[in-house]
């Protein structure tokens, strides 16, 4: 290998099809270890299908995904987990007849070998236990770990959300619209929460609230309909006349340019 | 830890089991044990239906391909218990790993068909396979087993406590399956098979252990059945008996252990007692099976959980 780190990810000509509609078209995305991204663009664009070929819960028509400077193209899901992969879904994805507790120890063992151990119970490993309280305190869940996660509030289980990403300790964290359906008051709360999270860890964002992405991250990738178009500091993506037309309207975009 | 009210009812219902025998005829002897060896096969179908969701129509299979062991090398090799129970147990497990292989790949009702098409293959060998298994005309005449005991499992009364440590052997094995970090990771698959994955879970290798434990507990219950029965033919393991132990699991209450052998012991029951008065023991059946998915959709320990609870049952819901 180069004496440059590896990049955290890349995507190189990557393309999705669904039948004949190419939901993702020739995406390049290099992101640095360390780097916090947003991915923006309006709906339909392929945000959450980018997500999904990079998590392997879709396998890409075209192109190469790498990991750590790892071919994962080919990987499964679990398999990129183990190189360090956490994602978190738009629409809540929980075990929601389980107790938050519960819910966070399966994302705690996931991707240690006692998930295959069955001689013994699950409450004979405190480390486990340990782990996942310390989740649910950084996200601020702590108190509410005997609740059946179908009986928290909205909010709660955009928190838990997050709690099971940061479970495994993931070195690259794939957010899928964090603040999705969030009051403006528990959005900020997220937004804070995000902000405190170990600089270390690379961090992609989708985000259709525009200052809560610029907020959390520095880099811009602008997706439409499945391109990308633009990519950069934020500054200068916001400045994109493209970019302005597609978010903004042609309207305030042929004021601007005139 | 249990709960102390949970331990004290279980207690008591292990102690009726064990004082209850002198006291009963031998009619009801002979259904109490047949529930117990039932309540295994049950239990062991709820580990893959009620704890992982995935529902086998072919579970009967285990049960046949346990009994079919006894059978076959009871009255032609004079095999002994132990020989019967490793051959017994060792089939099953292998004859589930390679129906998981081809099940596991698919979900849902798909599951479900293919699970259903495997259990007729058994059936279809059970029926066809003549020179080893004598066809529809089955194998008689398997002895009880003789463990060197002073009690002969010949009679009821010692068969009956030998089916009891039968049972309580296998839940005490499913018991610490269920409740160790790997059966909640079954529990997990079946909430959110995407997020499973997602968060590092090898999904199919958690299924597949689980499918091949549970055939492999089904060939247990197999093993007592050919012993009880004295008897093995093609009936043990056509799509009725599946279907009974699935209604079993759903009568007495999905991913709860003691409910399905609870309700396989109110169907041996209904079915023994029904069917001295009326020929249509399937209708009672299907009834039985339909007033359980409307009225009690979490089974009697599920209804009896929410009644303990003070909360209404809730609505017929599908599952998402």
């Amino acid at each position: 290998m180069s004496d440059a780190p590896a990049l955290a990810l890349s995507l190189s000509g990557v393309s999705k099809a669904f039948g004949g509609l190419r939901a993702l078209d020739g995406v390049d995305v290099q992101v640095r270890p360390g780097e916090r991204r947003a991915i923006i663009g309006p709906n339909g664009a392929g945000k959450t299908t980018l997500f999904s070929l990079i998590s392997g819960e879709q396998p890409p028509t075209e192109g190469r995904i790498t990991l750590f400077g790892r071919d994962v193209t080919r990987f499964p899901p679990h398999r990129r987990a183990a190189l360090g992969l956490a994602r978190t879904y738009q629409i809540t994805n929980l075990f929601p007849r389980l107790t938050v507790l519960e819910n966070c120890l399966l994302a705690v063992q996931a991707l240690g070998p006692t998930k295959l151990h069955l001689h013994r119970a699950l409450s004979r490993y405190p480390a486990l236990f340990e782990r996942a309280r310390s989740a649910l305190d950084s996200v601020g869940l702590n108190g509410k770990e005997g609740e059946t996660v179908r009986n928290l509030s909205h909010g709660e289980q955009r928190q838990l959300e997050i709690a099971l990403a940061l479970a495994g300790v993931p070195k690259l964290l794939l957010l899928d619209e964090p603040t999705a359906g969030l009051s403006p008051a528990e959005s900020h709360l997220m937004t804070a929460l995000l902000k405190k999270l170990d600089p270390a860890i690379t961090i992609l964002v989708i985000e259709h609230d525009m200052d809560v992405a610029f907020e959390l991250t520095n880099r811009v990738t602008v997706l439409h309909f499945g391109k990308v178009i633009a990519d950069g500091l934020g500054e200068e993506v916001k400045a994109n006349p493209l970019v302005q037309e597609i978010y903004l309207g042609t309207e305030y975009a042929g004021d601007a340019g005139r | 830890m249990l709960p102390r009210h949970r331990v004290i009812g279980l207690g008591i219902m292990l102690l009726l089991l064990l004082v209850a025998p002198p006291f009963l005829s031998s009619f009801l002897l002979t259904l109490l044990t047949q529930a117990l060896i039932y309540g295994i096969l049950a239990m062991s179908l709820d580990l893959i239906l009620g704890y992982t969701g995935l529902a086998s129509l072919g579970h009967a299979a285990y049960l046949g391909l346990g009994a079919y062991s006894v059978g076959v090398l009871t009255t032609r090799h004079g095999a002994n218990f132990w020989v019967t129970l490793a051959v017994g147990l060792l089939l099953a497990a292998v004859v589930a790993a390679v129906f998981g292989l081809v099940a596991l790949r698919a979900t849902g009702v798909y599951f479900l068909m293919i699970t259903l098409a495997l259990g007729m293959v058994i059936w279809g060998l059970a029926h066809r396979w003549v020179s080893m298994t004598q066809g529809d005309i089955g194998i008689s005449g398997v002895p009880r087993p003789d463990l060197g005991l002073p009690w002969s499992l010949a009679k009821g009364i010692p068969f009956y406590y030998f089916s009891l440590a039968g049972f309580l052997l296998a839940l005490w094995v499913l018991w610490v399956v269920v409740r160790s970090p790997f059966g909640q990771s079954l529990v997990g698959i079946r909430e959110s098979e995407s997020r499973m994955r997602t968060l590092g879970y090898h999904v199919w290798l958690h299924k597949y252990i689980g499918f091949i434990i549970a055939g492999t507990v089904g060939g247990f219950s197999g093993v007592l059945w050919g012993y009880y029965n004295g008897f093995v033919s093609p009936a043990d393991v056509e799509l009725a008996t599946s279907v009974e132990i699935l209604l079993m699991v759903a009568l007495g209450g999905r991913a709860t252990l003691l409910g399905p052998a609870l309700g396989a012991g109110v169907i041996v029951l209904l079915k023994n007692l029904v069917s001295v008065y009326t020929h249509r023991w399937l209708l009672i059946l299907g009834a039985v099976y339909i007033g359980t998915i409307v009225y009690a959709p979490e089974g009697i320990v599920g209804a009896v959980r929410q009644f303990a609870k003070g909360v209404k049952p809730e609505p017929l819901r599908s599952k998402a």
